[in-house]
C-alpha cells in the first residue's frame, strides 16, 4: 500500500473565520453558564423534581459520541482494515474533543463547578460516577498514547497494541457510562442492565455518523478529494449500527412490557408521555432510525453524499431525542413509591414532572458541541491528522475505475 | 552469650512488659466506657451501638395538619421563594389513596436513613455519607452538586438548593449548588433531644412519630417495633431504613 500523506489543513482567513464561528456558541455557552451558576438552577427548567436537564442530554450524548468516534481507528488498528488506516488520526482526534465537550457541559452544569478539583481528589470508589470520572480522563491519555504511536513513525510499531488498549477502554467506558442509568435502582425506566450494552452499541452509532459528517465537512471545506468507497464503506457500516440500537431498544421494551410492575412507565413512554411519546416514536424512530436506515441502503440516496450526509445528521438529531427520552422522561415518570395508591403531595409526588428546557441550558449544550468542533478543526490545522487525499485509488491499491458507458 | 548481655535483655523484655501493662491500663477504661455507656459526651465519635430510627404511625398522623413539616422548616430555616418546583422540602405530608378500595390516609415522608443507602452508593466524592449510628448526611465541602444522590434516591428525599440563602441557622449550613435532606435534627440527637418534628407532633397529642435508638430493646421505639407489625417504603429495595411506617 502507498504511504499516506497526512496534511494540516490551511490556515488563513477562512481558517480563522471557521473557528471565530464556532467560537461564538463557546462563548455563549460560557455566558449561559455564569448566568445559571450566578443566579442557581432555579433560573434553568431543572428542578427537585427533573434533575438532569437539557445539558445532561448534550453531555452524555456528546461522551457517548466520544467513544464511538474511536471505532474508526479500532477498525484499522484492531482489526487491521487497512482502508480505515488513513482515517485513523480523526478518529483519535474526534474521541478526545468530543469527550472535552461533553465533560465541559457537565462540569459547567454542576451546582459547584469550581469545586471540580474535590471531584478529582475525593474518590468514593463504589460510584459508577467517580470509575466514570477515572475512565474519561484516562481515555484521553490513552488514545493520546494511541495517536502519538500513529503518527510518530518510529512509534508505529506499537500502534496495534495502543489501539487495542483504547478500544478495550472505550469499552469499558461507554459501560461505565450506560451504568450511570443502569445502576439507579429507584426509578422504573433505569435499573436494567441493558443500559450498559445499549449505550456501547448507541456510542457506536452516534459516533460513527459525527465521524462522516465531520469528515465530508473538513475534505469540502478544504478542497481535497473524498472518493465513494471510503464514504460508501463508512455509510454501510453506519446503517448496521443504526439497526443494532433499534433491537437494543426493542429489547429494552419488550422486557419492561412483560413484566407488570413495568406497565406504567411503558405505558408512559410509548402512549400517553406526551412530547417523550412523540420523541420516541416520531424523532428518535421515526426520523432518526428508521428513514437514515431507508436512506442509506437505497439505491438512488444511498449513493448520493448530501443524502449520506443528511442521513447522518437524521442520526444525531434521533439520538439527542433518544437521550432526551432515556434521561429526562425516564426522571419525568414519577418514582413507585406505594403501589395500588394514588400519590399526591407537596413536592409533586405522583405526578408527571413537568420540564421546558430554559434557552441557557440548551446554549450551554450547544456550546459543548461547538467546543468539540472547534477543538477538532484547531487540532488539524496544528497537526497532521488529514490526509491529503481520500481519493478512491489512495484508499484502495486495487480500485479501478469505472469504464465510462 | 555473655552475662552482660542476657541483663540487656531481661532488662529489654521487663521494660517492654511494664510498656504494655501501662498502656492497657490506660486505655482499658475507656474501652470499656464506650461499651458500656449509651450518654455520649459531645466530643466522642459516634458508634455503631446506636442505630437512630424513627416509627410514624400513620393512623394517628392527621389529614390536614402540617405540623411536623412546619417544624422543620422553622427549625433548619427552609423558608423557600414560594417556587414549590425548585424549594427545599426536608419532610412532606403524602397523602395516599388506595386506587382499589378508595381508602385514604397521610404520612409525612423524609430521609429514610436507610443502612443500605443508595444516596451514599452512588455520591462520587463521597460528600453523601451514613455515620455509625445510622444518620445519613451530606457534607457540603465536598458536595459538587451532580445531584447523582438525587437520582438515586428511591424516595425523592433530597433537594437541591437552587438559589442563593440568607438567614441560615448556625447548626444546619446549607448552600446554593449543593444537595441536602432531613438530617434527622442532628444537632438536637447529639444533645439528646428529638427531632423537631417529632416534637411537634407530640406537642399537638398525635404521638404519631416516635424518635429513638432501635438498638436499644427498652426504647419506645425498640418495643413498639416489636410489638406491631411495621412497614418500610420499598422493601423491595432491601435497605433496611431507619424509618418504619405502620398502617400502610
Amino acid at each position: 500500500m502507498k504511504s499516506i500523506d497526512f496534511r494540516e489543513i490551511d490556515g488563513g482567513l477562512p481558517f480563522y473565520m471557521l473557528v471565530g464561528f464556532i467560537g461564538v456558541f463557546v462563548l455563549a455557552a460560557l455566558g449561559a453558564a455564569y448566568y445559571m451558576e450566578h443566579n442557581g438552577h432555579w433560573v434553568t427548567g431543572m428542578s427537585n423534581q427533573i434533575i438532569w436537564g437539557t445539558p445532561h442530554v448534550f453531555a452524555v450524548f456528546l461522551i457517548v459520541a466520544a467513544s464511538g468516534a474511536l471505532n474508526v481507528a479500532s477498525v484499522s488498528s484492531v482489526f487491521n482494515k487497512t482502508a480505515y488506516k488513513p482515517l485513523a488520526r480523526l478518529s483519535g482526534l474526534l474521541a478526545i474533543t468530543l469527550l472535552v465537550g461533553g465533560l465541559a457541559v457537565l462540569v459547567l452544569d454542576l451546582g459547584r463547578p469550581d469545586r471540580l478539583i474535590v471531584a478529582m481528589t475525593y474518590y468514593n470508589f463504589k460510584s459508577i460516577f467517580a470509575w466514570n470520572i477515572i475512565l474519561y480522563i484516562g481515555f484521553m491519555g490513552v488514545v493520546a498514547v494511541y495517536l502519538w504511536m500513529m503518527m510518530e513513525r518510529k512509534m508505529n510499531r506499537f500502534t496495534r497494541a495502543a489501539g487495542m488498549g483504547a478500544f478495550i477502554w472505550r469499552l469499558i467506558l461507554t459501560t461505565g457510562t450506560g451504568s450511570i442509568f443502569g445502576f439507579l435502582v429507584a426509578r422504573q425506566g433505569y435499573d436494567a442492565a441493558i443500559m450498559a450494552p445499549m449505550f456501547v452499541v448507541m456510542s457506536f452509532s452516534f459516533g460513527l455518523a459525527i465521524f462522516i459528517l465531520v469528515l465530508m465537512a473538513l475534505y469540502k471545506w478544504s478542497d481535497r478529494p473524498l472518493g465513494d468507497a471510503i464514504l460508501f464503506r463508512l455509510k454501510n457500516l453506519l446503517g448496521v449500527f443504526v439497526a443494532a440500537v433499534m433491537y437494543f431498544v426493542l429489547a429494552y421494551h419488550l422486557t419492561n412490557l412483560y413484566g407488570t410492575e413495568n406497565h406504567g412507565v411503558e405505558h408512559f413512554i410509548l402512549l400517553d408521555g406526551g412530547i417523550y411519546t412523540q420523541l420516541f416514536w416520531i424523532v428518535q424512530l421515526g426520523l432518526g432510525s428508521l428513514l437514515p436506515l431507508i436512506l442509506l441502503y437505497s439505491p438512488g440516496p444511498g449513493t448520493n453524499r448530501a443524502w449520506i450526509g443528511f442521513s447522518c445528521l437524521l442520526v444525531i438529531i434521533g439520538g439527542l431525542a433518544q437521550m432526551y427520552v432515556i434521561i429526562i422522561g425516564g426522571q419525568a415518570y414519577p418514582m413507585e413509591m406505594f403501589p395500588g395508591k394514588e400519590v399526591t403531595s407537596t413536592f409533586f409526588d405522583g405526578v408527571v414532572a413537568d420540564y421546558t428546557p430554559s434557552l441557557p441550558e440548551f446554549v450551554l449544550g450547544l456550546g459543548g458541541v461547538a467546543l468539540a468542533l472547534a477543538a477538532t478543526v484547531v487540532g488539524t490545522r496544528v497537526l497532521r491528522f488529514l490526509p491529503a487525499s481520500l481519493a478512491d485509488d489512495q484508499v484502495d491499491p486495487h480500485h479501478t475505475p469505472a469504464k465510462a458507458g | 552469650m555473655s552475662a552482660e548481655q542476657g541483663i540487656d535483655i531481661y532488662r529489654r523484655r521487663f521494660l517492654g512488659n511494664a510498656a504494655k501493662a501501662s498502656a492497657g491500663l490506660a486505655l482499658a477504661p475507656g474501652i470499656m466506657l464506650t461499651e458500656l455507656g449509651h450518654a455520649k459526651p459531645a466530643d466522642e465519635a459516634v458508634t455503631g451501638q446506636v442505630r437512630w430510627g424513627m416509627l410514624i404511625d400513620s393512623n394517628k398522623c392527621a389529614e390536614g395538619c402540617n405540623d411536623c413539616v412546619q417544624a422543620c422548616n422553622d427549625e433548619h430555616g427552609l423558608t423557600g421563594f414560594d417556587r414549590p418546583a425548585t424549594d427545599a422540602q426536608w419532610i412532606r405530608k403524602v397523602k395516599l389513596k388506595d386506587r382499589q378500595t378508595g381508602h385514604t390516609q397521610t404520612l409525612p415522608l423524609l430521609c429514610q436513613h436507610c443502612e443500605h443507602p443508595p444516596c451514599v452508593d452512588v455520591c462520587p466524592t463521597g460528600a453523601s455519607f451514613k455515620r455509625e449510628d445510622g444518620i445519613v448526611l451530606v457534607d457540603k465541602h465536598i458536595c459538587i452538586g451532580c445531584r447523582y444522590c438525587m437520582m438515586a434516591c428511591p424516595y425523592k428525599a433530597r433537594s437541591f438548593i437552587h438559589e442563593t440563602l440568607q438567614d441560615q441557622m448556625p447548626y444546619a449550613p446549607r448552600g446554593k449548588g449543593t444537595v441536602e435532606s432531613c438530617t434527622f435534627c442532628v444537632h438536637r440527637v447529639d444533645d439528646d433531644r428529638t427531632p423537631a418534628c417529632v416534637e411537634a407532633c407530640t406537642a399537638e397529642n398525635h404521638n404519631a412519630l416516635v424518635f429513638g435508638d432501635m438498638h436499644d430493646p427498652s426504647s419506645q421505639i425498640s418495643q413498639e417495633l416489636e410489638r406491631h407489625s411495621s412497614q418500610q417504603i420499598r422493601a423491595d429495595l432491601q435497605l433496611n431504613t431507619g424509618v418504619r411506617y405502620r398502617g400502610i
